[in-house]
């Protein structure tokens, strides 16, 4: 880095020189975002139309091929419509079974708060491989719940906990978790405890007091957790991949199984852009909740 | 009434200590897991010995799965931090025109799901011969670091005082001078902040990981899913608990320094 890319200029200048400096500030980190974000897309666009791998880099003629496999072959539909099922069911519980927990920190007076908050983002920071390990232990045919429900003679088979859809929906619920906390705490910054208060002196009783000014208050934040963690477990595949053992089939799986294991790159592309019409248009679905939300 | 409200508040702390343990069970089982030596998965362990610590330390593929992750996660944290670093100092202290395109670009990573990311990234470095290496997965985990850095360092930026470094320079101070004196390290919590977030979101990602590489530059991450698509045996587990601890460590180090709230 030069002597001049330095200068602490605080002010905007017009100059030449001071154009200069910006331009090296901004190239390296411009040149980076652009290679592994902004190039990825427009390849993948152009793959997605291309006739085969070996054309996927250009080249070859366009065909519309793998779009009409990824919208027309029931196949799809039914993963399609396993991704939704999944994203829902997952959104639904992680924000319910957060909430208590967002409300608990966003309130509590402990001298254990900071500790308390750290214990429950902190998952976020494991890898997510290591996590559903930890639920494959937990779920497997001899893990935690198998064997103590046989211990204790409430069984005598074995319940099929993991390999399906089941394992990878809890799975997916808990690796979410902290996401959701996250997003509801700083959603929560509108709730405002002499506001509850105020109610209860006047009468109001604990459930009045959640239904009419908690809730409300917090729906902002709520919303923007179930997009969250809708968005990303429609987006997930090694814990589907692995809590699923081959046969939970959504549409991360099979974009990873097209694009390592079967080699179609051009057919991994349209349902990659297929997952991001998906994605786009429950982020504008919520902009639109949110903004009538607060109308 | 009393005993109500007792009653109330013994329910709500029973439940949150009951979605404690939920959100934790998966780690709480590895650790415990991990004292096991059975060559399957079983629960609850018969005898307790570090037999699978000692496997993992002498498992050639994961040693060195380890290092290479070490290694690229060093490299993107230092990246990342320089690039970011820059890219703060004219967001902050410049204005221009196009700086929307620059603060899109900045947060449109945060909008698009890894995997596609994943996939482009792949069409991208594939005919480059980039597929499998070092300079490969390098740069494919730098376009989702960036951003977090480039956050980390414009709030730590922002709490500067420019008329600090204005003293300086009036008393003589070179511009290079200042920026190594005041400037940097005035923002080094952000910076140390962004590099460690950086450094463990390359340590931890699996989704691109997966894609990107396979056995050359394979990380840990990439490494522990292939195992466990065959085998689920508690060395697994020694191993998650070793990068727990990593994670606990790095996570301790962050709130001391910044708070874990303002760097995520």
């Amino acid at each position: 880095m030069s002597a001049a890319a330095t200068a602490p200029t605080a002010t905007s200048s017009t100059s030449a020189a001071s154009r200069g400096i910006l331009l090296m500030l901004l190239l390296p980190g411009l040149v980076a975002l652009v290679i592994t974000f902004l190039l990825p897309l427009i390849w993948l666009l152009r793959a997605s139309f291309a006739s085969s791998t070996m054309s996927a880099f250009g080249g070859g003629d366009l065909t519309t091929q793998s779009y009409s496999t990824v919208l027309f072959d029931p196949f799809y539909w039914r993963v399609t419509w396993n991704t939704l099922v999944l994203g829902f069911n997952v959104a639904i519980f992680a924000v319910v079974l957060s909430y208590p927990i967002a409300l608990f920190l966003a309130r509590t007076e402990s001298r254990f708060r900071g500790v308390l908050t750290a214990l429950a983002v902190a998952p976020l920071l494991t890898s997510s491989v290591v996590r559903t390990y930890g639920w494959m232990v937990i779920l497997g045919d001899r893990g935690v719940i198998n064997s103590t429900l046989q211990s204790l003679s409430v069984t005598s088979g074995v319940i099929k906990l993991t390999n399906n859809s089941f394992g990878a929906t809890v799975a997916l619920i808990e690796i979410l978790m902290p996401y959701a906390i996250l997003a509801m705490l700083s959603g929560f910054g509108r709730l405002n405890a002499q506001l509850e208060e105020a109610a209860a002196m006047l009468g109001a009783n604990r459930f009045k007091v959640f239904t009419r000014i908690i809730l409300p208050l917090s729906l902002p934040g709520v919303l923007t957790a179930a997009l969250l963690v809708f968005v990303l477990a429609i987006s997930s595949f090694v814990t589907p991949r692995l809590m699923g053992g081959g046969r939970v089939f959504v549409l991360g799986t099979e974009v990873f199984n097209e694009a390592t294991v079967t080699l179609n790159w051009p057919l991994a592309a349209a349902l990659s852009v297929m997952l991001l019409v998906l994605f786009s248009s429950i982020i504008l679905l919520y902009q639109r909740a949110l903004r009538a939300l607060e109308a | 009434m009393q005993e109500n409200a007792l009653l109330a508040r013994i329910t709500w702390n029973t439940l949150i200590t009951l979605l404690y343990f939920f959100l934790l069970a998966p780690i709480i089982i590895v650790f415990i897991i991990s004292f096991d030596t059975r060559q399957y998965l079983a629960f609850p362990p018969e005898s307790f010995s570090l037999g699978s610590y000692v496997k993992v330390f002498h498992n050639a593929k994961f040693i060195s799965a380890f290092w290479r992750s070490l290694i690229i996660g060093g490299i993107v944290g230092v990246v990342a931090v320089s690039a970011g670093m820059l890219l703060s100092l004219s967001l902050v202290r410049y204005k221009f025109r196009g700086r929307a395109v620059v603060n899109f670009l900045i947060l449109a990573p945060f909008l698009v799901p890894h995997i596609v990311l994943a996939v482009g990234i792949m069409l991208v470095i594939a005919p480059l011969g980039l597929l499998d290496s070092y300079p490969g997965i390098v740069l494919a985990h730098l376009g989702i670091t960036i951003p977090y850095t480039v956050r980390t360092i414009t709030m730590s930026l922002m709490a500067v005082d420019t008329r600090v470094e204005e003293a300086a320079l009036v008393h003589g101070a070179s511009p290079r001078m200042v920026f190594w004196r005041i400037t940097l390290p005035l923002v080094r919590p952000g910076l140390i902040a962004g590099g460690v977030i950086a450094f463990l979101i390359s340590f931890d990602e699996a989704t691109i990981s997966l894609f990107i590489v396979s056995v050359k530059a394979s990380t840990l991450p990439t490494e522990i899913y292939h195992y466990l698509e065959y085998s689920t045996d508690p060395q697994i587990a020694a191993l998650s608990v070793i990068l727990i601890l990593i994670s606990v460590g790095v996570v301790v180090a962050v709130e001391k320094l910044i708070g874990l709230r303002r760097a995520l």
